[in-house]
């Protein structure tokens, strides 16, 4: 049965002591020497410093940035404003008006029914990725993009100008 | 007018009209300003009279070393014209009469002294650090000697004044 | 008194000016270049090629903001404060010696402003006047912790004025003058072949007299860093507990000229430890180069070689900074009055009878 106070979780435990110091130690000279050899060291290491708008850091792959409204191979929109993305987004972001396909417009929209209106309110969303799993059309992703900065709320507001794919946008 | 005149007249002004403006100024910390700057213009008035080292230590020790401990005590008692204290009639009447007699000492000095030209005005060697030094050393050995006993004591009777009483006397 | 030696003598004090200022410049720049560096990052490299003209940058922004005066009964001595913190750290300058002697047309130049024979003395007292201008700007600030700040400031210079005083005895006890130029002359070259002398043989040892006075150069040093407030003695604007120290109240350039004083505080004791301590302007093998190559050439070297040792000791500032943590305000005051000067007697009385015993 080991004492309580020897245990440490950590395996870096160190015992406190109050012995009083040795000469040497109270000359601090030996120990301000060794802490300039360690910032020297620093010194000269290769630094960490990523110069961002040249060099950019590597995102993970599943890396969960702003949102895209895909496009068909055809270049038609394939969000049919079912509504589940609205549904199962925990921060209530989306908004969106549905509206039926008229004559003509096949090569616009995919299926019978479009969303007229798509809104996003990037200041709410928590980019969870939720509205991507539920999406049955494969319609909205997430892309490795970040949400650049703006000056007023109203420009968090992403509406389908700044969402849909561009069409001339090849990937995916 | 030599260059000499000039300086030494705008130097003694500078020195009665600071020394005029520390009696006369209502804050103590103007008083001290006024005395700092009386104390540069007698530095210059030493260095006119080729000693130079009496010049700066004139300024180390008494523009910076006792003239601060002055300003920290009047700045940390904060010292201003509301607060200053009205001086009972006799101890103003003794302070006239005590400067009264020191004005007369120094009249009659000055009447006592047939040829006011210094000696070192001409010889820019004698106020050196070496001359100073062997003078010291030789002629007034004993009087320095003396000196110097004298401030080592008062040393002493300061660390006793400042040293805590004894746990022996006053129990903790 | 001829026209030329006036001439050269304001030349003289011109670009010794200029350099001050340019180097305070550019040492704010290389304190952030040099955090960064010993933090792993690369610090400020956007304005102009490397960052070179960050300097720049920072100073028209200092002059571009609001100067607030705050409500104090002072308002000319809140002026006067910085003022005189800034008078006080550029006169010390002109008493140090940047080099030997330049030949030029049968002129003989000393690279100096002005060679008077107390000028080390000359050094203390301007800095024990600098006291005056932090305890002026703190006090007229009409604020509680820059009042502290201030206190703590000038007790901390004071106290330091003390040891770092009676450590640069033990080596004018060695140099046997007070000149700042004398006293660099004395440390000719790099290695006196006569330096120890054993009934009639002579034992060689380092000229410089940082070798020979190595326990007066510690306890300078560790006063140079509490009399130019540096890490790890920056206790009067310790951030964590007095806001900004005895500069809380100032803005825009009454804030840039306390700041930048520092630095030319920090360049000029920098030049004073490379002149007592580093041989200032001497380097080895310049009687070689003098012989050899010219007068002029080895003076201009001996240039190179002060500001190398100047440079190299603002780096050391900045390098201590990043490494030793501050020191709480009883520790600082135990050091000061109850180590440092001991010690710096001790030193005293032992070179005293050193020198006693080797002179004669």
């Amino acid at each position: 049965m080991t004492d309580y106070k020897s245990i440490s979780l950590s395996g870096r435990k160190k015992d406190v002591s109050e012995r009083d110091m040795t000469f040497m130690e109270k000359l601090y000279l030996p120990a301000i020497m060794k802490g300039m050899g360690i910032t020297l060291r620093h010194f000269f290491r290769p630094k960490a410093t990523i110069q961002y708008p040249e060099q950019k850091r590597e995102f993970s792959p599943v890396f969960r940035g702003r949102h895209i409204l895909m496009r068909d191979e055809n270049g038609a929109e394939r969000c049919t404003a079912c509504g589940l993305c609205a549904l199962s987004c925990p921060a209530e972001a989306i908004t969106m008006t549905s509206a039926e396909r008229e004559k003509g417009e096949e090569n616009l929209y995919r299926e019978e029914k479009y969303a007229s209106t798509y809104e996003i309110n990037m200041l709410r969303c928590i980019f969870c990725g939720l509205c991507e799993e539920a999406c049955p059309k494969e319609a909205i992703f997430l892309t490795q993009d970040m949400a650049p900065a703006d000056y007023r709320r109203e420009g968090f507001i992403y509406g389908k100008e700044k969402l849909v794919m561009k069409i001339e946008d090849p990937k995916k | 007018m030599s260059l000499t005149l000039i300086l030494f007249l705008f130097l003694s002004f500078a020195a009665v009209f600071c020394g005029l403006m520390t009696v006369f100024s209502r804050n103590p910390i103007h008083s001290v300003l006024y005395l700092i700057g009386c104390f540069f213009a007698i530095a210059g008035h030493y260095l006119l009279l080729n000693a130079q080292f009496l010049a700066v230590v004139h300024i180390i020790v008494y523009a910076g070393a006792i003239m601060v401990l002055f300003l920290f005590t009047i700045m940390l008692m904060n010292l201003n014209e509301e607060t200053e204290q009205h001086k009972p009639a006799l101890a103003r009447m003794g302070a006239v009469i005590s400067a009264g007699l020191l004005m007369f000492v120094l009249l009659a000095i000055f009447k006592k002294v047939d040829d006011m030209a210094v000696p070192g005005f001409q010889n820019s060697t004698l106020g050196t650090i070496e001359n100073l030094g062997k003078v010291l050393m030789n002629e007034y050995l004993f009087p320095f000697e003396f000196a110097s006993v004298l401030l080592l004591t008062a040393m002493i009777g300061a660390v006793l004044l400042a040293k805590k009483d004894s746990p022996k006397t006053v129990n903790q | 008194m001829d026209i030329l030696f006036i001439l050269e003598k304001s030349v003289i004090i011109l670009v010794v000016f200029a350099i001050t200022m340019l180097i305070a410049l550019y040492s704010t720049f290389g304190e952030r270049v040099f955090a960064a560096y010993f933090q792993d990052r690369l610090g400020p490299n956007r304005a102009g090629p490397l960052g070179l003209l960050q300097p720049l940058a920072d100073g028209v922004k200092m002059f571009t903001k609001e100067d607030f005066i705050p409500d104090t009964p002072n308002k000319f001595l809140f002026i006067f404060g910085p003022f005189m913190f800034m008078t006080t750290a550029l006169i010390s300058s002109s008493v140090i010696p940047w080099g030997d002697k330049l030949v030029i047309m049968g002129r003989t130049i000393q690279l100096q402003a002005a060679d008077i024979n107390v000028a080390i003395l000359f050094v203390f007292g301007v800095v024990s006047i600098g006291v005056y201008g932090i305890m002026i700007g703190g006090w007229a600030s009409n604020n509680k912790f820059s009042l502290l700040g201030a206190v703590r400031a000038s007790s901390q210079m004071i106290s330091y004025e003390v040891a770092m005083g009676l450590s640069i005895i033990a080596v004018l006890m060695v140099s046997e003058t007070l000149s700042l130029r004398g006293i660099v002359e004395k440390q000719h070259g790099f290695i006196d072949w006569t330096a120890i002398k054993i009934g009639n043989t002579y034992l060689p040892w380092f000229s410089w007299y940082v070798f020979k006075q190595p326990l007066a150069f510690l306890i300078f040093l560790i006063c140079a860093f509490a009399e130019t407030n540096r890490t790890p003695f920056d206790l009067p604007e310790c951030e964590s507990e007095l806001v900004g120290g005895y500069h809380t109240e100032y803005s825009s350039m009454k804030l840039g000229f306390y700041l930048f004083a520092e630095y030319i505080n920090m360049f000029i004791s920098s030049a004073l430890i490379a002149l007592l301590f580093f041989g200032g302007f001497n380097y080895p093998g310049m009687d070689w180069v003098s012989n050899n190559i010219g007068v002029n050439a080895a003076t201009l070297l001996g240039v190179g070689a002060m500001f190398a040792k100047t440079l190299f000791g603002i780096f050391f500032y900045m390098w201590v900074r990043w490494t030793v943590a501050r020191f709480r305000y009883d520790q600082l005051m135990n050091l000061g009055w109850k180590i440092l000067i001991p010690l710096a007697i001790v030193n005293i009385v032992v070179t005293g009878a050193v020198v006693l015993f080797t002179t004669n």
